[in-house]
């Protein structure tokens, strides 16, 4: 039983079920299953590029161009669709992907051959990303009446009750869980996070392994690129402008490691949850959007220095400082 | 008993010979500046006129009053991703003030007091709290915007007093603003401080090496502090001119300005890792930018495609002299 709490997902997990609880105090009908539902639809997007985000900020790296790739592969995805209604949406989706992961993959180069850190590379290319979109779409927006019903309302078929959209986060959160657990790659960034240099001597391509990551985040991005487009309708310069941040954000308040190593699906998964949960009960408890911003500063803050006490012993640790060791 | 190798001479500092400060980035910097002003005056007629080259200075004077204390903060190992944040509290703050009747000398102390507290916060969390820097700002960057946008919601605040405007508007001489003196001022100002104490020593020492820096006597913490509220502080200058040029507050005030920042930053020369930089390279950073988004404005180029420039300038001008010693490393 101390073993167990002594994961921070399970005292994050807690956390959201008080702040759940507290809302139905006053509204009582958010914590209905149908709404929590809700909840989790809306908050998918968000979800699946913290998943992009954590395998990136993991090796020690940070993707900053996520929500740019996101704007760019959107625009693509939705010019198409307007030129070409008839092209199926699957298919549309793997061009997202493919977009994205070409965006990915020049962060990647870039960080891999010429050893620039990606802070410096994707705050150069969170920029061009987003010119870019200017440059192909001419500034115009393309809007829900040139989109076709199929690209709007692919992912708001529902299964067993429960939109596509949901479906597909669920089924990237057991890609992802298998990746980080089960394969030979998942343990290569882990162990590039806790310690590179034993990482290159247990014999990790360091600088391939975080071109990998980098083209998964660019596929991330991609994909939650065409979800974005065809839930909001709308497709511009503008969208998700400064989002980069919140997916930053959630990873950090998921217990994800800024200096690399530490971090889980789960807590990923709760992490986004925690900001959806939030931006969702705002409105129907009566406070004011506007203090949606001051309210996950103050929780990023707070996850952090809870975060650090922790991280001291704990994490998943696959190569061992060898202070530690002696 | 074996011979005792005679000591070698250790030169006080490295020879500098000509070659080196040819090929140093500031020189790359100059030629990519000239070149840029070269091109700007061929495509627009209108770009080599002193009015206009006035106008270009408020494209970067109060970015780059903050980029000298960032550039700081960063060869120290730290970043602050708040500062534009820091701008809007400062201005709403202001903004309150002047609801509430104060006079220009007090809106200027609020605004630079508020910018001291915010970045006071953020060093006591870093340094007392030891927690990264990238996070606990990226934290304060949405609680301090957020807490201007509790209080502004849709709505802006207007009428400050008429001798306000002389910080964002004013001319000292002839084309000469007030904001390109107090950049210049503040330029060596900073120059100073990094390159001529022993202040700036410790900054590149902690760079360089933060534990041996502590056990070399370096007061790690308390100098990582000092710097946040540099940072702070020049975000709360720069918060008085911004406001007073725009002469409204609204809780969107200087979006994005965190990144330009740092762009400016790292084009200069300073390294992300920390522990290596200049303020004259910080200084060429932000004319190459006043002139690359100026020049581009005059060709009426819109503003979403003069970032593409500005990103694409950042990783050439990185990439640039990595490629280059790799090609010469191999033949």
């Amino acid at each position: 039983m101390k073993a167990f709490l002594k994961y921070r997902e399970i005292w994050l997990a807690a956390a959201i079920i008080a702040l759940i609880g507290l809302i139905s105090t006053r509204f009582p009908a958010f914590a209905d299953p149908g709404n929590l539902r809700q909840v989790f639809n809306d908050t998918s997007i968000l979800m699946i590029l913290a998943f992009g985000q954590m395998v990136v900020i993991l090796t020690r790296s940070i993707d900053l161009s996520m929500a740019s790739n996101l704007c760019f592969t959107g625009m693509v995805v939705a010019m198409l669709n307007a030129a070409h209604p008839a092209i199926p949406i699957p298919l549309l989706i793997v061009i997202a992907l493919l977009v994205g992961l070409v965006l990915g993959a020049i962060n990647g180069l870039l960080v891999w051959r010429l050893n620039i850190p990606s802070i410096v590379v994707t705050l150069g290319t969170l920029t061009i990303y987003r010119g870019a979109t200017f440059v192909l779409s001419g500034g115009a927006w393309v809007n829900a009446d040139k989109m076709s019903p199929d690209f709007i309302g692919f992912q708001r078929a529902a299964f067993f009750g429960i939109p596509v959209l949901s479906w597909i986060a669920i089924l990237v959160i057991a890609l992802f869980f298998v990746l980080m657990t089960r394969t030979a790659l998942g343990r290569s960034i882990y162990a590039i996070g806790v310690n590179p240099t034993a990482s290159v001597y247990t014999g990790i391509d360091v600088g391939r392994t975080k071109f990998i990551v980098f083209c998964i985040s660019g596929m991330i991005g991609g994909l939650a690129g065409y979800l974005w487009i065809s839930r909001y309708v709308i497709a511009s310069v503008e969208v998700a402008n400064g989002y980069e941040l919140n997916i930053i954000a959630a990873c950090v308040i998921g217990g994800i490691s800024i200096a690399g190593g530490i971090g889980s699906v789960g807590g990923a998964v709760l992490g986004a949850l925690f900001l959806g949960i939030i931006s969702n009960a705002l409105p129907v408890i009566n406070i004011s959007p506007f203090w949606q911003m001051a309210i996950s500063g103050s929780a990023i803050i707070l996850a952090v220095v809870l975060n650090a006490r922790g991280e001291r012993q704990q994490g998943r640790i696959i190569l061992r400082k060898v202070e530690a060791v002696t | 008993m074996t011979d005792i190798p005679a000591p070698r001479h250790i030169p006080d500092r490295l020879d500098k010979p000509l070659r080196s400060a040819i090929f140093s980035w500031e020189s790359l910097l100059v030629v990519v500046a000239a070149a840029i002003f070269a091109i700007n005056s061929f495509a627009s007629p209108y770009f080599l006129d002193p009015y206009s080259l006035s106008d270009l200075t408020f494209n970067f004077t109060e970015k780059g009053l903050i980029a000298f204390a960032m550039a700081l903060l960063i060869i120290s190992g730290e970043i602050d991703l708040s500062v534009a944040a820091i701008i809007a509290l400062a201005s709403t703050m202001m903004g309150m003030a002047v609801q509430a009747g104060a006079g220009t000398p007090e809106l200027v102390a609020i605004g630079i007091l508020v910018g001291l507290g915010c970045g006071a916060f953020n060093g006591l969390l870093v340094t007392r709290l030891g927690l990264p820097s990238i996070v606990v700002t990226i934290g304060t960057m949405s609680l301090f915007r957020g807490i201007a946008f509790i209080i502004l919601g849709d709505q802006a605040y207007k009428g400050y007093p008429e001798s306000f405007a002389f910080f964002g508007q004013g001319y000292v001489w002839w084309v000469v603003s007030f904001e390109l003196v107090l950049f210049l001022v503040a330029a060596v100002v900073y120059w100073f401080l990094l390159h001529r104490t022993s202040f700036g020593r410790r900054v590149f020492a902690i760079g360089n090496n933060p534990v041996a820096a502590q056990f070399s006597g370096v007061r790690v913490g308390r100098i990582k502090f000092i710097l946040f509220c540099l940072t702070g502080l020049m975000s709360g200058i720069a918060s008085v001119l911004i406001t007073s040029r725009l002469g409204s507050t609204r809780p969107s005030i200087a979006q994005g300005y965190e990144l330009e920042v740092i762009t400016m930053v790292v084009l200069g020369g300073v390294s992300i890792l920390g522990g290596a930089g200049s303020i004259v390279g910080v200084v060429l950073a932000a004319f190459i930018m006043g002139l690359v988004t100026f020049g581009l404005g005059l060709l009426n180029v819109p503003g979403i495609v003069m970032s593409i420039f500005i990103g694409l300038l950042l990783i050439i001008v990185i990439a640039l002299p990595i490629v280059w010693r790799r090609l010469r490393g191999n033949s």
